[in-house]
């Protein structure tokens, strides 16, 4: 089953198109990362799946349910994490879940509220003020706040940053485990090493528009492939070999960074530089990462 | 709407605790600023003015200064409330659940009533001692204060989604707010006033909140009451379909 389904969303600020006609469909139980550059357009993306900004064209569904014309079903299948550190100064923690719990149409809600506050150890914290919360412990009740009422549809926006490695190993803890009991799971974060290791599929924003969208495996291969690291200890690089010279600017002396995209072209490459009279000093084959793949989309002119 | 779903019981709630909790603020002060009203005018004024026959000036004073207070804190519950929520942005808590816009309207409209009333329920049993008041049609009483309560709590809805920021709330306050309440008969009768002065004032829903209110006290008033009802009733209902349209719009709240 689709848990959101986004079809050809547009919004635009006055002259500025936010999102230009995006669609993606993120599947139930699913990691699913959504990346980009500052203004990319994923918190817009993100807060009109949450209601909170209205399309100019285009729909956008969860669990089958259209975020505006059947907002109350739609809004209860989901709990969104905001990026930005908002809480009531008037009440507790305990005071504020179970406010959020209430909006939600529970009552009694204390044994899940009580749960969630242990998984994100916030339990000697729940009868302060959240004026008196640290930072991160803010961010902890943003993250119960977004779970009191079980959503099968959990929308995470930036949730780890500015926060230190203690929260961010309970929250993926926390996380991961309601990912694997079946929640859908959506992430956008600014630390691509997290995005790697947490999401099965990312969508990758620029401009408005989906320029990239595929496992994380998928992109890696098809996009990045792998770097052969080769350092030469006499003779130069073959002209034709140099349309696969990787990152120019870092190339130092005879050290060169070749994107290869499987073993059999190693082969090759390391044949074509015996029959050049070039000896190889040290080889090394290293695999891409997301961040490789990021900086290779984001670099392309093409929006 | 369904006053009944747990949705709509928890924002009032959340709405009426969080006055509560800073009860000194919003409800102490308010009745202290009155009581100086009172003693102010009452002191100046008493035996100099007689606006109604066999009634002191001080008896006159009460139940209009005990409706300005209704009126000026249900006001300033629902507007503090919304764009103090918006300013900090944890509005976002409310708009994001499954909450539609008559329940959030009707909650925060309800919770500025209960101000509006606890407080001015404070100030009338704290200035009753000063003079001999009598209540010739409670239900009157009842009516326009509810009424009227539930008037100012529905313009701060609407001050409090227009305001982007808290100089605008005070702009909205100070110029309108203040002037019509003052100007709507809570210091004298309107029939004190030059004739052009009483033409105008009839253009203030706040006069006939006040006057109505007023006759449940007296029996006297400057309107007949059901007068006052029907425009109060309509002003209501007016204002009413204004911050639904706003919310239903999701008029600088949902963007």
């Amino acid at each position: 089953m689709t848990a959101i389904q986004i079809t050809n969303v547009e919004k635009n600020y006055k002259s500025l198109k936010a999102l230009d006609g995006v669609s993606l469909s993120i599947e139930e139980g699913e990691f699913f990362g959504l990346l980009g550059p500052n203004g990319a357009g994923k918190t817009t993306l993100i807060s009109i799946i949450a209601g909170l900004i209205r399309p100019d064209a285009g729909r956008v569904t969860i669990h089958g349910h259209d975020v505006i014309t059947d907002f109350r079903e739609a809004r209860k299948k989901l709990g969104v994490v905001p990026q930005e550190l908002v809480f009531d100064p008037f009440f507790t923690v305990r005071e504020t879940l179970r406010l959020q719990s209430g909006y939600f149409g529970l009552k009694n809600n204390d044994k899940w509220i009580d749960e969630v506050m242990d998984n994100l150890d916030l339990s000697d914290k729940a009868d302060v003020n959240m004026r008196a919360l640290s930072g991160g412990m803010k961010r902890r009740v943003l993250v119960a706040q977004a779970l009191v009422h079980k959503p099968p549809v959990i929308v995470l926006d930036e949730p780890t940053a500015g926060v230190d490695v203690e929260l961010r190993q309970t929250l993926w803890k926390f996380i991961s485990r309601l990912n694997r009991a079946g929640h859908t799971v959506v992430l956008t974060t600014h630390y691509l090493e997290e995005a790697q290791a947490m999401c099965q599929r990312v969508a990758m924003l620029k401009a408005g528009r989906v320029v990239a969208l595929d496992t994380m495996a998928a992109l890696i291969r098809r996009i990045a492939g792998s770097q052969l690291v080769l350092r030469l200890a006499s003779g130069s690089l073959p002209p034709e070999l140099r349309a696969l010279v990787l990152h120019d600017e870092q190339q130092e002396g005879n050290t060169y960074n070749l994107r290869v995209t499987d073993y059999a072209e190693v082969e090759k490459i390391l044949a074509r530089l015996r029959e050049a009279g070039a000896v190889i000093d040290e080889m090394q084959l290293q695999q891409a990462d997301l961040e490789d793949i990021f900086l290779q989309i984001m670099g392309d002119k093409t929006p | 709407m369904n006053f009944m779903s747990v949705g709509f019981q928890t924002l009032f709630y959340k709405e009426t605790l969080r006055f509560w909790k800073v009860a000194t603020q919003t409800v102490a002060a308010p009745i202290v600023t009155t009581m100086l009203y009172l003693l102010i005018f009452g002191h100046v004024l008493e035996g100099r003015v007689e606006v109604y026959p066999g009634v002191s000036y001080t008896g006159f004073l009460i139940p209009g200064l005990v409706m300005m207070s209704v009126l000026q804190n249900a006001f300033a519950n629902s507007s503090s409330s919304l764009i103090q929520s918006k300013i900090t942005g944890n509005l976002v808590f409310i708009l994001v659940p499954p909450l539609s816009h008559w329940e959030i309207i009707a909650a925060y409209v309800l919770a500025s009533m209960v101000r509006g009333l606890v407080v001015g329920c404070g100030v009338f049993l704290i200035t009753a001692w000063f003079a001999d008041l009598s209540f010739v049609a409670p239900l009157w009483i009842l009516a326009f204060a509810l009424l009227g309560a539930a008037i100012l709590g529905t313009m701060g809805v609407i001050a409090g989604i227009w305001a982007e920021k808290f100089d605008q709330l005070a702009a909205f306050q100070n110029f309108l707010i203040m002037p019509a309440t003052f100007l709507s008969g809570v210091f004298y009768s309107i029939h004190s006033l030059p004739p052009v002065w009483q033409t105008v004032s009839h253009f203030n829903p706040f006069f006939y909140m006040i006057d109505g209110f007023r006759h449940g006290f007296f029996g006297v008033s400057d309107i007949a009451p059901w007068t006052s009802l029907a425009i109060v009733s309509l002003f209501f209902v007016l204002l009413a379909a204004i911050a639904v349209n706003l919310l239903a719009r999701g008029y600088k709240l949902r963007h």
